[in-house]
Parts: structure tokens; C-alpha cells; sequence
């Protein structure tokens, strides 16, 4: 009788341990797109095309510094506010400007844009974080993350390789879509595509992983792109030189790098 | 990495037949997989979307300044404008030209160095003659400075260089560094605004606030209007005046005597930014006259200040306030040379819908010592108001993937009854040709008010640009 229980405990619990709930599976996920490792840098090739094949490049390094000092899940104990260095490589005109954006996850993100010709550092009023970043189709949300208590999580399906999370945002009114359903691969929890559809219902927007390296033990998204399906316009983001933990300082994060380019962590 | 293998493999022996709706796998998720034993129908998962340029080409940012701590950049490009109405007293057009910009940018392990030169085939004026402090002539050298960290809480910008601080929108209180109205006016590219200072900054950084200093060994004018492009009141003719009345000036000149100095003291408190200024040197455009020689001067000035910026609502907020001593004139009698004043900004800036910002500034100049300034006046001489204030719009929508951008810029004076107007349209046609136009519109009720003697300047202006 007594092992009967224990049996029976045992085939009751497993499907809990197998099966995290939606917001664990969120979590863990954002975990592994925007948080890994203390800090960051990656070079950034975008090439965007438009409905009329027409392309367009970026090259810029993203230096990246979390507040949080640890990656663990459990507590939500990774989760915090993060600073960004964006450096400008190509275009001609946009090159040696510098791009510092400080991300709070209980307000506005702070941004700031050096433009080197007039020696300026412009504080950037900008609240709405779906807008699309340096003329790409990936808004500023896709590069730097949504913050995840803006939408409902429901996990709609397990496949094999995937967790499918439908969200839903809970002020409608202040994005451009109804939900987004995100397929997030089950060992590695990286979201290998979100699918975001409108007000109508129509899928219109969708994300890719499209290539994943190990680096340094974090499973690293290293090509990406996404595809508006309304616009027929199309980003695809390389990420090359990817390191973790290079040991940037917080200091690097200030006006002070903005009018002089750290070159050593840019390199 | 042995985790990281294990997952992997764990994740292949789970895979089986794709459902249709599911995205395949990307490459990596499964690169370290072993083979899969048959009947597994893997086929759709493993499938890779079908991308131009799928392969990760590990190279691209060779070309990048930081790779090779080399690195020549620049321009070329022709601009061409257009009075509105034609006038006496101006030049057949207000611009045009072809410019060439090279950038050089060097790094040695101590120091980077950096040049920007312009040359220049100017159609306009007939003068040639390089003049570097003047910008004018074939050559504008713009940059030519070498910038190292001789401590951890140290850097120095050494030659010539750009310098900008303060929080206004083209509107300046506390950033005494020389401007080239010329080239705003008459339809240069904004960059243009900044002229050049031969100078030394020092920076020093400290948790407890940071501190610039700059020292300029021989002062650095404006490159104010001064009637040889653009047209301005002259108050000796008592009538708009241009070519024919070129203002002459005598200008501080000596190396190390008329030298300026300025400073700025700052510190964030959280992401608001708060900073104190001080400014011992010279009115940076002619401030007063001496009718002994019938030249303008650059009177002395000392300017104190404050400024603070950060996010208001769903904006960016700022403020700034300076006191301009007008040191040869400390009692206001002078009626030759600027009466002390009171500056201040106050703005406000806001997105109001995706890719269309709105920027609104309220700006105060007021005289001191008015009554002085009054009384002293010369009979028959235009009295300025005691104080000019000026409301600015700034509307700015990007449009075509942020590759048209539409910028209105508007300056409204209520108490001078005068205005400005700057619009321009600028398309990206790709990542190396540009395409400009714009003009510049003044209007005002006098034309001896600050913006009403511009009034018969209206311009309008194309450009293209071909970046490398």
C-alpha cells in the first residue's frame, strides 16, 4: 500500500517536473535571449530589404551590462535593469555616432544618441519601444527585450522540440498587436519563432532564430530575422565575435564613452 | 559544453515528425547531434529556411574602424540654393557649392588621432584665400586633434575640434563655442552650425561629479553674419544692409592674452543630469561698436550658468539658465557694448506617435540694467525690448523606413513680432546617396529686431550626397 502511494505520488509529480508552467518557461527564455552572462558584446551586421528588394546595411557592436549578478531563473533572480552601448560602424552617415541606452524594467528606458560632427550628446524622448530600431524591421523591443508582466502567458501547446506560448498584452491599446505566439525550443529555450498576428487575427509579423551557436557555454542565437509580412520588408541580424563575461565596467555606460569611443571593448 | 551536448542530443532523440505549424529548427540547435537512427522523419524540422546569404560570414566587420585602428571616411557633395525674391546688397545666391569631407582617423597606443578636412569649390564668392579661422576659402579644416587618457579618470582632446554642451535645441545659453550662423542660414547641413575651436578640453571624472575645462589660447569667433552672404541690419546705415557694408570688426587676437576659458561641472543623478558652467572670454558675435573706428568689437564677457535635463512624463524635460556679465559695460551706461543679461531655456520634448516627435522650447533673454540702457540710448536709435522671448517648434516624422525624414523647426518671438522657419525634407535614396531640400523663411514686423533683419534672406536649397 505504501509504495502503491509512493508509485502513485511519483506518476502523479512527474508531469509537474516535466512541464513548467508558462511563466517559468517565459522566464527562462527571456533568461536566455537578453540576460546571459553578467555582460556582453557581440558585432552586428543587419541587412534590410525592402518589399522592392532594395538592401540596406548596418554594422554596429552592442556592448551589454545586466544589475543583476546572477543568470539563475528560480526567484526571477536574473531579472533587472540593463545598460547598452550601440557603436556605428556603416553606414557613412551614420558611422562613429554612439547610442547608450539605460533599460529600466519599471519605467521609460533612458536613451542617449552622441552625434560626433557636432559633438552632441541628445537625450532621445522616446516611450514607445516598438518602433523600429535604425530603420529595421526589428523595433527597439526586439533588440533589448519586452519587459514579460506586460502580457498574460498561456502555454496553448507542447510538440516535441517546442514550448508554444501564446501572450497577450495586457493594455491592448498600447501595441500593434492582439498576441504573439512564441515557439520556444524546449531544451535550449530559445525562442526559435514568434509569430505575431493583429487585431484582425492576421499573422503579420514574424520573428526567426535562424542559426544558434554555443558560446562560451550560453546557446547563442547568432542569425535572425524578421519579416513583416505587411510591408514585404525583411531584417536579417548577424551577430559575430559573440563573447560573455568580458568583464565590462558600468562606468563604460556613461557620457564620458559616448564622446570618446572605448576602442578596446569595440574591437 | 558537455551540459550543453547533452541537451542536444536529448533534444534530437525527442524530435519526431514536424507539425506543419512549427518552425524547424534553426542550424545549431541541433549541430552537435548525432546521426539519427532511421524511421525518425526528420526531414522538416532539420530543413533550413532558404536565406540569401545563409551562411555566417565571420569577416564582415573587417572593414570596421576598431578592427584595424585605421580609417578614412567622408563626403562628397554638391548643395545649391536659391534667394526667394532677389534684394540689393547680396550675393547672386546664397550657396553653391561641392564639398569633399575626409575624415582620417588614426590610433596609436596612446593616443587616436583624428582630422576632418573639407575642401571646397565655392561658386559664390570669389575669395579663395584660406582663412582656417574663418572657415572660409578651399579648405575648412574642421578636426585636427589628438585625444589620450594619461590616468583612469583622465582625457584630453588636444587641437582642433567641435565642442557642444548644454541642453537647448538650437538654442545655446551656456555653450559659448563658436557657431557659423552663415552656414545655418543660408542651407548648409546642420553639422555646419558648430564652427571649430583651436583648444585643449581636459575631462576628469570622479563619483562625485565630473569636470571639462577648456582652454582656448586665442579667442575663437563666431563665424557671424556679417553682410557678405547674408543680408543683416547695420545700424550706422540704419537700413539692411549686405555686400556693400561688410560689418568690420576688431577682433581679440593675441595668443594667450585674449584667450577663452570655460567650464563644466556635472553630474547624474540617476538619469537626470545636472551641470554648472562658467565662461570667462568674449561675446562670441560682435556685441558693441566703437564709433571712433566704425568697427565692431567683441566686448569681454564672464557667463555663469545651470542646467538640468531628464524624463518628465512620457518625455525629456530641460532646463538652463546662464548670467551674462557683460564685463565692459558692468553698469549698463555703455549704449556701444551689450548690457549684462538673463538667459533661459525651458523645453520639452515628447514622442507623439510612432517615428513623429514634437520638441518645444520657451526661450528669455532679458537686459539687466535697462533703464540704463534706456537712457543712454542715442536719440533716434531703435530701443530693444527689455526682454525677447522666443517659443520654438521642432517637428520631426520619419517616414519610408525612417529613410525620409520631413523637419520643421520654428522660431516665434512674441514680444519682437519675428520669426524663423527652417523645413527641410531629406531622403535616404541608399546606404551612400542622399538627397536634400530645404529652405529657410525670416519674417518680422522690424528690421531691427534679432530675426526681422533677416527678412529678406529667405532661401531655399538642394543637395545631394554621396557618403564613403
Amino acid at each position: 500500500m505504501r509504495n502503491f502511494i509512493t508509485l502513485l505520488f511519483l506518476v502523479l509529480s512527474a508531469p509537474l517536473i516535466a512541464s513548467p508552467t508558462a511563466d517559468e518557461i517565459v522566464h527562462h527564455s527571456n533568461m536566455v535571449t537578453y540576460y546571459q552572462g553578467q555582460d556582453g558584446r557581440a558585432q552586428v551586421r543587419m541587412i534590410i530589404t525592402d518589399s522592392q528588394g532594395r538592401e540596406r546595411q548596418r554594422q554596429l557592436t552592442i556592448l551589454r551590462i545586466d544589475a543583476a549578478k546572477s543568470d539563475a531563473i528560480e526567484e526571477n533572480a536574473y531579472l533587472g535593469g540593463q545598460k547598452f552601448y550601440i557603436y556605428f560602424h556603416r553606414p557613412a552617415d551614420v558611422s562613429k555616432m554612439a547610442f547608450l541606452v539605460w533599460k529600466h524594467l519599471d519605467q521609460d528606458d533612458d536613451r542617449w544618441l552622441y552625434l560626433p560632427a557636432l559633438d552632441l550628446v541628445k537625450r532621445i524622448a522616446a516611450s514607445d519601444k516598438r518602433t523600429s530600431f535604425v530603420g529595421s524591421d526589428f523595433f527597439y523591443e526586439d533588440v533589448s527585450g519586452r519587459r514579460i508582466d506586460e502580457d498574460i502567458h498561456e502555454l496553448v501547446e507542447t510538440t516535441k522540440s517546442y514550448y508554444v506560448i501564446k501572450n497577450s498584452p495586457k493594455d491592448a491599446a498600447a501595441v500593434e498587436f492582439s498576441y504573439y505566439k512564441t515557439f520556444i525550443h524546449k531544451q535550449s529555450f530559445i525562442p526559435v519563432q514568434i509569430e505575431y498576428y493583429d487585431k484582425a487575427g492576421r499573422k503579420y509579423r514574424i520573428a526567426k532564430a535562424l542559426s544558434v551557436k554555443n558560446i562560451q557555454g550560453y546557446p547563442t542565437v547568432t542569425k535572425a530575422s524578421i519579416e513583416n509580412l505587411k510591408t514585404g520588408g525583411k531584417t536579417v541580424m548577424e551577430y559575430s565575435k559573440v563573447e560573455y563575461n568580458i568583464g565590462l565596467d558600468d562606468a563604460l555606460f556613461t557620457e564620458r564613452y559616448l564622446r570618446k569611443a572605448p576602442r578596446r571593448q569595440l574591437r | 559544453m558537455y551540459k550543453w551536448v547533452i541537451c542536444s542530443t536529448l533534444a534530437a532523440s525527442l524530435c519526431s515528425a514536424a507539425v506543419a505549424t512549427e518552425p524547424a529548427l534553426p542550424m545549431g540547435l541541433n549541430a552537435d547531434e548525432p546521426a539519427l537512427p532511421s524511421g525518425l522523419d526528420l526531414g522538416e524540422e532539420l530543413a533550413l529556411p532558404k536565406d540569401p546569404g545563409n551562411a555566417i560570414d565571420e569577416g564582415f566587420n573587417q572593414g570596421n574602424l576598431a578592427e584595424q585602428g585605421f580609417a578614412l571616411e567622408g563626403f562628397i557633395e554638391i548643395r545649391s540654393g536659391a534667394w526667394i525674391d532677389s534684394h540689393h546688397y547680396q550675393e547672386r545666391r546664397p550657396l553653391n557649392e561641392a564639398r569633399l569631407q575626409l575624415e582620417l582617423e588614426k590610433e596609436f597606443s596612446t593616443f587616436t588621432f583624428t582630422a576632418v578636412a573639407d575642401l571646397i569649390h565655392d561658386d559664390v564668392t570669389d575669395d579663395q584665400d584660406v582663412a582656417l579661422d574663418k572657415g572660409e576659402g578651399w579648405l575648412d579644416l574642421r578636426t585636427a586633434n589628438a585625444v589620450f587618457s594619461p590616468t583612469q579618470f583622465m582625457d584630453v582632446r588636444l587641437g582642433r575640434q567641435i565642442l557642444t554642451w548644454g541642453t537647448g535645441d538650437l538654442l545655446f545659453i551656456n555653450d559659448l563655442f563658436p557657431k557659423d550662423w552663415n552656414a545655418f542660414l543660408i542651407g548648409r547641413d546642420v553639422e555646419y552650425l558648430k564652427a571649430p575651436s583651436d583648444a585643449i578640453k581636459l575631462s576628469l571624472f570622479h563619483q562625485i561629479a565630473n569636470l571639462d575645462l577648456v582652454y582656448t589660447p586665442r579667442f575663437d569667433a563666431d563665424r557671424y553674419i556679417d553682410g557678405s552672404r547674408a543680408s543683416y541690419f547695420n545700424s550706422t546705415l540704419g537700413r539692411i544692409a549686405g555686400t556693400d557694408a561688410v560689418t568690420k570688426v576688431d577682433r581679440p587676437n593675441d595668443w594667450l592674452h585674449d584667450d577663452e576659458f570655460a567650464l563644466r561641472l556635472y553630474k547624474n543623478i540617476g538619469a537626470y543630469e545636472l551641470a554648472l558652467y562658467g565662461y570667462n572670454g568674449f561675446w562670441k558675435s560682435p556685441g558693441g561698436f566703437d564709433p571712433a573706428t566704425g568697427r565692431a568689437l567683441f566686448p569681454e564677457l564672464a557667463v555663469y550658468g545651470a542646467s538640468i535635463r531628464g524624463s518628465l512624463a512620457s518625455g525629456i524635460a530641460n532646463a538652463e539658465w546662464g548670467y551674462y556679465d557683460s564685463r565692459d559695460d558692468p553698469s549698463g551706461r555703455n549704449p556701444m557694448i551689450n548690457n549684462s543679461e538673463q538667459r533661459l531655456i525651458l523645453g520639452y520634448e515628447q514622442e507623439l506617435a510612432t517615428n513623429l516627435t514634437l520638441g518645444v522650447q520657451y526661450y528669455l533673454k532679458r537686459m539687466e540694467d535697462y533703464a540704463r540702457y534706456r537712457h543712454t540710448l542715442p536719440t533716434g536709435a531703435y530701443p530693444a525690448a527689455r526682454s525677447r522671448q522666443e517659443y520654438t517648434v521642432r517637428l520631426t516624422w520619419l517616414t519610408m523606413n525612417q529613410n525620409l525624414l520631413w523637419s520643421l523647426f520654428s522660431f516665434y518671438s512674441p514680444s519682437d513680432d519675428d520669426g524663423y522657419l527652417r523645413a527641410k525634407l531629406h531622403y535616404k535614396y541608399d546606404d551612400h546617396l542622399s538627397l536634400e531640400i530645404g529652405g529657410n523663411l525670416f519674417w518680422g514686423n522690424n528690421t531691427q529686431t534679432f530675426l526681422g533683419q533677416f527678412q529678406n534672406n529667405d532661401n531655399a536649397y538642394t543637395a545631394l550626397r554621396y557618403g564613403f
